[in-house]
């Protein structure tokens, strides 16, 4: 799997021309929407029972999208973006990781932090402009929905070289997509997590669109793979609609990262179905025969698929799961809107451990004015 | 006791840190073998391996971004951003990241960090290496922002810094760093975040200063024959508002002097502050003496820029004579 040459000479002494660096990328497929399965690198990977597990976990998610793009077009919910097409991704990864690696995500990894175990109404929360939805517990090793784009690579970076300066075997996945790999934050991560021998994943969400501008504005080299090789690391290109395929290369790099303290760049090329936020029209710049194209790759029909070939899946079972997700995501959308908004001093309370002084004068008073509470005084006085 | 500057002051304060500390590390551009362009963290990756004291790739954002996931994961990260002109490219980790991240994950997360920055002008350093930005982090909310005036608090202060649970941008005036020494205790001890410390006593008028300004102020007081009151802030958020009411309360004039540029600087903060809570108190109008609203020019020119003891002597007597 080490597919770039790390120790390529920096001087030479032989003339005129002599090549001192070549490279290649490997894309791994494993299950593909005609339904071929390669026994080879496929087998023991994922188990009946688990992949099972994984395609409700998949359709549950997509459900969610269902549902949450209902809750905003009723007002019952801000902007929210779609992870539709792209489950099979970090869901791959929270299955081929520990429970307690980090997950650093960025707002399209609903269907691995739901199999981390991060409820869904924390991710409905958010959304509903609630920072109580990104309050992570402690126990899911996940970090808060990042917006910004970009900016969550160099926090994983450093939680791995966290761990790794106590002697822990927790390592770090982050997820991004192709446009943030035009931010510079990506490529301080990457040269500090190859130069500095930190142990993360750096998993590229490679799906096309960044809103409105496609890849070849992102990235010209014919693959973004490549871009970690620039840095020195381990690079592969995966179809990122393969479950299989994304369980696969995240358990590599996770044993690269966890034996070598080495990280690595996947590429994990997938489709967003959907529009990049419910703010978003993609039929302004994108055409409907591509769309059509990738819901035929889409990774829950070919997932069901090969459970069907397995005789482990039937229309009675996906009718009793259908039944069975609206019945849970349904809860957690209750369980979201029955949350109160917490009282205005919440706004104070957690800009630091101890509020200073004139942040408690604020907060007690919900003013700004310095005459707020003194006027009784003033007036007596004359 | 020791006789020391403040470089070594932040030295001994950095050492006392680490030993007691094994989350305490440091990381930065040349803080290794070459111990920091200013020597402030000379001899401690000796002292402390490479493991804790790190050499990183040449990348601001890069500094403040990994040293916010080393907090997050439990560490207490101290980064050197080398010059304050350097921080622009941190800008984002600080005010988008450091600052928010308590708020945005109601205290799930927090990001117990220490920035040290050499700040200001004075050294005849190139462009971009004397700037004075305090004020532009104090607006940020959820960071703190420190600016010791001498070893003593030097030591205290950064003691305090790397002990907070919030984020906090240490700036080390790099005019003053070997300017004159003191007797800085070799015991640990803190200074708390939030309070001023009056330098010396008066009742006809105050000057609020920070940073290396405050060592102009003194020349300037030592050369007028009035009683002047001295307040160095030492924290530039949050401010300690009371130190600055109970002395303006009490002398009824007020002088601002900051490195700064004026408008939008922290003078402007405390001039409103002193209308707040002085109002019938005053005798004068405030007065600000500052860096010009201009660019920071280059080093032939740096002195002209900023406020000197003559520049304060003659805002003393306009706001002493009005």
């Amino acid at each position: 799997m080490r597919v770039c040459a790390l120790n390529a000479p920096r001087y030479t002494s032989s003339m005129p021309i002599q090549t001192v660096f070549k490279a290649e990328i490997e894309r791994i497929s494993i299950l593909d929407e005609h339904n071929q399965f390669d026994e080879k690198l496929g087998a023991g990977l994922i188990s009946d029972e688990d992949l099972v597990r994984l395609y409700e976990a998949m359709s549950s998610c997509r459900y969610l999208d269902e549902v949450a793009f209902k809750l905003q077009r009723s007002g019952r919910m801000g902007t929210y973006p779609q992870n539709m097409g792209q489950e099979a991704t970090s869901l791959g990864a929270a299955y081929a990781l520990n429970s307690d690696d980090w997950l650093v995500t960025c707002y399209r990894e609903n269907c691995g932090l739901f199999w981390r175990g991060v409820p869904m109404e924390s991710i409905l929360l958010h959304w509903m402009g609630d920072e109580r939805g990104n309050a992570m517990p402690a126990a899911h090793y996940a970090t808060p929905i990042a917006v910004p784009i970009g900016t969550q690579m160099l926090h994983a970076t450093g939680l791995a070289w966290a761990s790794k300066y106590r002697g822990e075997s927790r390592i770090a996945c982050t997820f991004f997509g192709d446009g943030a790999s035009s931010e510079g934050d990506f490529h301080e991560a990457a040269n500090f997590a190859a130069n500095l021998d930190i142990p993360v994943i750096f998993c590229c969400q490679s799906n096309s669109w960044a809103i409105s501008v496609p890849q070849r504005i992102q990235c010209s080299a014919p693959t973004v793979a490549q871009r970690g090789m620039a840095y020195g690391m381990p690079c592969m290109q995966v179809d990122g609609n393969d479950i299989f395929a994304c369980v696969y290369a995240v358990k590599a790099a996770a044993k690269r990262a966890r034996e070598e303290s080495r990280p690595t760049f996947i590429e994990l090329v997938t489709y967003r179905l959907g529009d990049h936020t419910t703010a978003d029209d993609a039929r302004r710049y994108r055409d409907q025969a591509e769309v059509d194209l990738w819901k035929l790759r889409d990774p829950l029909i070919r997932t069901r698929k090969l459970l069907e070939t397995k005789r482990l899946w039937d229309s009675s079972k996906e009718d009793a799961m259908r039944q069975r997700i609206e019945v849970s995501v349904n809860a957690a959308v209750a369980r979201a809107e029955e949350i109160a908004a917490p009282p205005t001093s919440d706004v104070f309370d957690h800009t630091f451990a101890q509020l200073p002084p004139d942040l408690v004068r604020q907060r007690d008073s919900l003013q700004t004015h310095s005459l707020a509470g003194e006027q009784a005084v003033h007036t007596e006085g004359h | 006791m020791a006789n020391l500057n403040l470089v070594q002051a932040i030295n001994l304060a950095l050492i006392q840190e680490m030993e007691r500390d094994e989350r305490v590390l440091l990381l930065g551009e040349d803080v290794g073998i070459n111990g920091g362009v200013f020597r402030v963290t000379e001899g401690l990756q000796a002292r402390f391996g490479a493991r804790r004291v790190v050499d990183t790739p040449l990348a601001e954002s890069g500094i403040i971004g990994t040293s916010i996931g080393l907090a997050m994961g439990g560490l207490r990260p101290v980064p050197e951003i080398q010059f304050e002109g350097f921080l622009g490219p941190a800008y984002d980790q600080i005010c988008s990241h450091a600052a928010r991240m308590r708020t945005r994950t109601r205290s799930a997360f927090t990001v117990p960090l220490t920035i040290r920055v050499p700040v200001g002008g004075g050294i005849h350093a190139p462009e971009l290496h004397s700037d004075s930005p305090e004020a532009i982090y104090a607006h940020q909310p959820g960071i703190k922002v420190v600016m010791p005036s001498s070893p003593y608090d030097a030591k205290g202060l950064l003691i305090s810094a790397i002990r907070d649970p919030d984020p906090v941008i240490y700036f080390e005036p790099k005019r003053i760093y070997r300017a004159f020494r003191e007797e800085v205790p070799e015991d640990e001890y803190t200074i708390p975040i939030g309070k001023a410390r009056t330098v010396c006593e008066g009742t006809d008028l105050t000057i609020v200063s920070w940073g290396a300004s405050v060592i102009q102020c003194m020349q300037a007081i030592e050369k007028s024959n009035r009683s002047i009151e001295l307040i160095d802030l030492r924290t530039i958020y949050p401010m300690d508002i009371d130190a600055v009411t109970e002395s303006v309360q009490k002398t009824g004039r007020c002088v601002i002097v900051h490195e700064a540029p004026r408008t939008c600087g922290l003078g402007a903060e405390v001039a409103a502050t002193i209308m707040e809570h002085c109002f019938l108190h005053l005798e004068a109008p405030v007065q600000r003496v500052s860096g010009f609203d201009t660019i920071m020019p280059y080093y032939k020119l740096e002195l002209s820029y900023m406020p000197d003891a003559s520049r304060i002597s003659g805002a003393i007597e306009d706001a002493l004579t009005f």
